[in-house]
């Protein structure tokens, strides 16, 4: 009996755990947690209530930023264990704690649990004054919410349904700011609907680096703003339209496109560097309208960069390619080419063969590609693409999938340098035949009139380009966006991604046609989705090994390259 | 008869006085200094000694002196939560700031005699380990800047600052830091975002505590000038000597400001809790009574920012009696004993030691608005219950003065101001901006009544009235 | 006219900040330093101090904006600030700085300084000054007048204006800090 109870006793848990109450329920949390940098630190009472299920609302906290204690909106009411004269904790008769409750409530973002600590989320004091705070928010606020880009996920809205009042008590005339400002070239401000909770001053000084925002003037006439005559303009700023919790900073791009409301989100990978930030896309009637940055803690935190977030317009180009084409097909339809294809595969002859697949393709498109390689004898490279790296998220290597291109060893060691080699080797007759998947090679050192030379080029793109336009068949392959699959990142992590609008025309996933090609060509047979491929895939990579697809889970795991 | 106590503005008082360091000096100036730096460990019987730093800890904490800002906190319990043993450097902060409506008490030490907050400054710093310390001084002393800076001169070439101060190998540098303009920075932790350069908004406690992560984010005190002065009389005199004066829980001299409607405005140092409203604003050696035929109408005990008393208001205080023994008792407002703990048992609080008097000229609904719009302007802006709720009080009460309120707003007004103070904001500006609506709303609710009904009655059928 | 920074004052700056042990302290300091030389704080003082301090020009205008002591327009040459809180109130500063916009010519109304149109006086309702005993006080430039009435106030203004003349006829420069 006294053990159970001493076992209850929330002052005594076990090493490194500390029990609070939470709202009457009563759960072990870490004594310390992780910061926004990620150093341990005291566990937090909103920390301590998000363990035991229970959500604080909140407009300056965020998980990822110095704490700022601004809003006022997480204060929660409290207790902590009575002591007595004697500087121990008072019981009940029965052995429980005697909690002393605090006169003053505590913002739940900065205030760290101590054992035994009952936090109180919902009593009429807390609920009082979560509407304080939003009718503070809201009497100098514009109110203009039909022609908010924000409506539909703004904070502001949202605890309204909960705390919010049907009618304004505010009878005065209301603060005016500064409307339409211009911010830099991507980011747009309100200054009127800001709630200056500086969430984005905080991102872009103390994430970023770019200390270029302050808040100007004082008390209720303060405001955001950049210095006048300097831009906002470093490859992070969209982030601060993320984090924004209101509709005081949008992003250019996005503005007045689509109601939030109406996107289908789908998850995804943002594809135009290797560090394979997560993202989530948001589409609508196979329409893109913007990513916008997924949390994961082991790649690229809540954000992404501008470049990445900004490079998706490409897919709704002209340009593309729509159906199967080239100068040796005879009926612009898969089947033809596939089959033609084939046929020339088949006669080709190891050693006067060789293939360059794009590091742009997945995993599984490039395993199917390895398995090409290996039944023809034929050697393989990568386009390598680089660019200015930042310390933050963006890496040199503007590829998505180089590390998985390595690894199934498609990509030459460093990527690219076999391309030379082939251009020699077609040249001087020894390469008759080529297959380009994904690339255009005649803007890496393999000219038009190299391809010429060949008996048989093949290749595939998204568009139109020097290698498909000289080719005997050319297929239309798909953006990431428009298929599934994964992709390893330039720190060996595997990431999957889902497809979130189909491709137009005739343009099929690579996946699908490559393992048609590598079925007729060596009489192999093979499952066609991507799991079937993937399993295979971990069955003979030994970089694979033992991670299935299910593990990837939403967060990709790290492979054994 | 109830008589001023100079200890403070002992030499101030003086004919002839000026604050050039050999006038100082012929008055005793820096004695009580040489004596701090005189001081040798004493022997305890267990084999230990007490160095002389701890043992002018040790004195002040004897002494039972509060903060004289405006919180009234225990000088000797805010030295002794310094971190010590961070590795870190300990600065020290006068905060010379004195911003609070009604408050002009700091203004006479460092006009008057400026080197006695100096000396009082490099005891405590002494006492602390701090070798470098800032005056930050508010924008508009400008005259009382230069004094300051012009003395530290003097006390440099007269070696009580600087290095190796008078040979006894102790480093430490005063400067004069100027604000400009903002209420706030009265706030210590405003002052200390102030003084690293940054918008002068108040940090978040936990985990900011100034004694542990301060100026730059080092281990930090921060005094307001009369502490500091006082400082340099426990020393002179000894702690306990010092706590024989005034009461036990509100021991020595006070500095006391009153203004407003009262014969004889000015600064007073009385012994703390040996004299009551009644003599600080009718005796001859104090206030002086109210101009004729007026009568008493208010009181605000302690800045703006304090609850307002009424005149004939009833308080119910905790005393002793002589056999030791606590007893509740009743009495006029103005029987109540000027200290932190009476006033603050009666429901306010002395704050800043600022009496504002008010007579039965005054429009209490005129003089509410006029606060009001004081903390409106001064608001930092930071967190949002004070940033909306200051300026939102402002404009209704400016509407009111008008005469252009109605019925409902008073207790709009009430609503707003009861969801400002408690803890809901990061400093105490939430409470400073809010009691007072709330304690004349309440205590004059009469005479704002009044006034909106009239209001009601001249135009029944105007709804809300847009005021700017 | 392009912005320059007499020696001497860029003198006095380094001082100030070498008393501080993070320059970025020293900026409050500093902008005062530059106001009292230039009348105000231009967007060249903002960028330069920035420059002085390591920080970017917003950490700058954070500050100016924030504080009522800095000035981005060029004031009168009589800054007269006129205490506004209660009880400068109880005392009649109201009915001070009612007067002193009427005679010249402004609008007592108006939120935030004006200057009057000769540009000679610029008249700031202002927030405590600290000197409630002796109430209603008005600081002319950096001096402090206490315990002012209407004729007192007018004498004031009356000074001002022969000064200045004074000053023209004489030919002497407008020095700044110069007193009535």
């Amino acid at each position: 009996m006294k053990q159970s109870q001493q076992s209850n006793d929330p002052l005594a848990s076990p090493p490194g755990m500390i029990s609070v109450t939470v709202d009457g329920r009563t759960v072990l949390v870490p004594r310390t947690m992780p910061d926004w940098q990620g150093r341990q630190v005291p566990t937090t009472m909103l920390q301590a209530c998000e363990l035991a299920g229970v959500t604080v609302p909140h407009y300056c906290y965020h998980p990822k930023l110095p704490v700022a204690g601004n809003c006022r909106m997480c204060l929660v009411e409290y207790g902590v264990p009575a002591l007595g004269p004697d500087r121990k904790p008072v019981r009940q008769p029965d052995g429980s704690l005697v909690i002393k409750k605090s006169p003053r409530p505590a913002i739940a973002c900065a205030t760290p649990v101590s054992p035994g600590m009952e936090i109180y989320t919902s009593t009429p004091t807390v609920k009082l004054m979560r509407q304080s705070v939003l009718e503070f928010l809201l009497i100098n606020h514009p109110l203009d919410c039909p022609i908010c880009d924000q409506a539909g996920e703004c904070k502001l809205q949202e605890y309204s349904v909960e705390y919010g009042r049907a009618s304004s008590r505010f009878a005065e005339t209301k603060v005016h700011k500064n409307k339409q400002i211009d911010l830099g070239p991507r980011i747009m401000l309100d200054q009127e609907r800001c709630i200056l909770c500086s969430r984005c001053i905080r991102f872009t000084r103390d994430v970023v680096g770019d200390d270029a925002l302050g808040i100007i003037n004082r008390g209720s006439y303060s405001a955001i703003a950049a210095y006048p005559g300097t831009t906002f303009d470093n490859n992070y700023t969209l982030n601060t339209a993320d984090i924004c919790p209101v509709g005081a900073l949008t992003s250019k791009d996005f503005r007045f496109q689509m109601r939030v409301w109406f996107l289908k989100e789908t998850m995804s990978l943002c594809a135009s560097c290797g560090t394979g930030c997560n993202i989530v896309i948001g589409s609508r009637e196979n329409c893109i309208y913007r990513f916008t940055p997924r949390q994961n803690d082991a790649v690229n935190s809540c954000w992404m960069c501008d470049y990445g977030r900004l490079n998706y317009r490409w897919i709704e180009r002209t340009d593309r390619l729509t159906r199967p084409g080239g100068s040796k097909l005879t009926s612009p339809d898969w089947e033809d080419a596939i089959n033609g294809i084939a046929a020339a595969l088949k006669k080709a002859v190891p050693g006067h063969i060789a293939i360059v697949a794009s590091a742009r393709l997945t995993n599984e498109e490039l395993y199917l590609v390895r398995r090409l390689a290996q039944f023809l004898g034929a050697p393989t490279d990568c386009v390598p693409r680089s660019g200015p790296a930042d310390n933050l998220l963006l890496c040199a290597d503007r590829n998505p999938n180089t590390k998985g291109a390595q690894l199934l060893g498609i990509a030459a060691s460093p990527p690219g340098v076999n391309l030379p080699v082939f251009a020699r080797l077609i040249r001087n007759g020894t390469i008759r035949s080529l297959l380009v998947f994904g690339e255009d090679v005649t803007r890496h050192g393999i000219t038009a009139d190299d391809l010429a030379r060949l008996d048989f080029l093949a290749a595939s793109d998204i568009h139109t380009n020097g290698t498909t336009a000289v080719s005997h068949y050319f297929l239309p392959g798909c953006a990431h966006v428009e298929k599934r699959g994964s992709f390893t990142n330039v720190h060996g992590r595997i990431q999957r991604f889902e497809k979130a609008v189909d491709p137009p025309g005739l343009a099929r996933p690579e996946l699908h046609w490559l393992r048609e090609l590598v079925c007729r060509v060596t009489g192999q047979s093979m499952g066609g989705t991507v799991e079937s491929v993937f399993e295979a895939m971990r069955a003979e990579v030994p970089a694979f090994r033992n991670i299935a697809w299910a593990d990837l889970g939403d967060h990709g795991v790290a492979t054994h390259g | 008869m109830p008589s001023e106590r100079h200890l403070i503005l002992k030499n101030i008082r003086k004919p002839g006085y000026s604050t050039d360091i050999e006038c100082y000096l012929r008055h005793g100036g820096y004695q009580a200094l040489r004596k701090a730096l005189a001081l040798q460990p004493v022997a305890q019987p267990d084999g230990t000694a007490i160095g002389p730093k701890e043992q002018i800890r040790r004195e002040v904490e004897i002494s039972g002196l509060r903060g004289r800002g405006g919180a009234g906190f225990s000088c000797g319990m805010k030295w002794s939560l310094v971190d010590r043993k961070s590795g870190k450097p300990i600065y020290l902060v006068c905060n010379a700031d004195e911003s609070e409506p009604g408050t002009f008490k700091d203004r006479q030490i460092i006009h008057r005699d400026p080197h006695q907050l100096i000396e009082g400054m490099i005891i405590a710093c002494y006492a602390n380990d701090v070798h470098l310390a800032f005056i930050y001084i508010r924008g508009e002393f400008i005259e009382g800047a230069r004094i300051l800076e012009r003395a530290l001169e003097e006390a440099r070439a007269a070696g009580f600052l600087g290095r190796n101060i008078l040979g006894t190998g102790y480093d430490l540098d005063i400067y004069i830091h100027r604000g400009a303009g903002a209420y706030i920075c009265g706030e210590e932790t405003g002052l200390i975002e102030s003084l690293e350069g940054k918008r002068p908004y108040p940090r978040i406690k936990p985990p900011y505590f100034p004694a542990v992560l301060g100026l730059y984010q080092c281990p930090t005190i921060v005094n307001n000038v009369e502490t500091l002065c006082a400082v340099k009389h426990i020393v002179d005199m000894g702690g306990a000597e010092y706590a024989r004066l005034g009461t036990p829980d509100n021991t020595g001299t006070r500095l006391v400001c009153i203004s407003g409607h009262v014969k004889r405005p000015g600064c007073y140092e009385i012994e703390v809790g040996k004299v009551t409203f009644r003599d600080l604003i009718f005796d001859e050696a104090f206030g002086g009574g109210l101009h004729d035929a007026r009568q008493l109408k208010a009181i605000i005990p302690g800045g703006v920012s304090a609850k307002v008393f009424r005149a004939g208001e009833k308080v119910r205080v905790t005393k002793r009696a002589a056999d030791g023994k606590m007893f509740e008792t009743e009495m006029d407002v103005l029987d109540l004993p000027y200290d932190f703990t009476s006033v603050s048992a009666a429901g306010s609080m002395s704050g800043s030691g600022a009496i504002i008097v008010l007579d039965d000229s005054a429009d209490m609904v005129e003089v509410l608005a006029n606060i009001s719009e004081f903390f409106a302007h001064e608001s930092c802006g930071q967190c949002t219950p004070c940033r909306e709720g200051s300026l939102w009080m402002a404009k209704i009460l400016r509407r009111l003065a008008k005469g252009n309120g109605q019925p409902a707003d008073l207790a709009l007004l009430l609503s707003v101001a009861d969801q400002i103070p408690g803890g809901r904001t990061i400093c105490a500006f939430g409470e400073a901006c809010s009691w007072p609506v709330q304690s004349l709303l309440v205590k004059f609710g009469d005479e704002f009544r009044a006034k909106v009904q009239a209001t009601a009655d001249k135009r029944p059928d105007r709804a809300f009235a847009e005021v700017q | 006219m392009s912005w320059a920074l007499p020696k001497e004052v860029e003198e006095k700056v380094d001082s100030l900040v070498g008393r501080y042990p993070q320059p970025r302290s020293a900026v409050v300091m500093v902008l005062h330093a530059l106001q009292e030389h230039f009348g105000c704080i231009s967007p060249e003082a903002i960028e330069w101090t920035a420059r002085k301090l390591g920080l970017r020009p917003i950490n700058v205008l954070e500050l100016v904006t924030f504080y009522p002591m800095f000035r981005r327009e060029p004031f009168g040459r009589f800054h007269l600030r006129i205490c506004r809180t209660l009880s400068c109130a109880l005392a009649g500063s109201h009915q001070l700085h009612r007067h002193i916009c009427e005679r010249l010519g402004l609008n007592p109304e108006k939120p935030g300084p004006q200057t009057s149109a000769d540009g000679l006086f610029t008249v700031e309702f202002v927030e405590c000054l600290a000197s409630c005993g002796t109430a209603p006080v008005i600081m002319c430039n950096e001096t402090q007048h206490e315990q002012m009435t209407i004729e007192q106030v007018d004498k004031l203004l009356d000074e001002c204006r022969c000064k200045c003349r004074t000053e023209r006829q004489g030919g002497l420069a407008a020095e700044h800090g110069f007193e009535p």
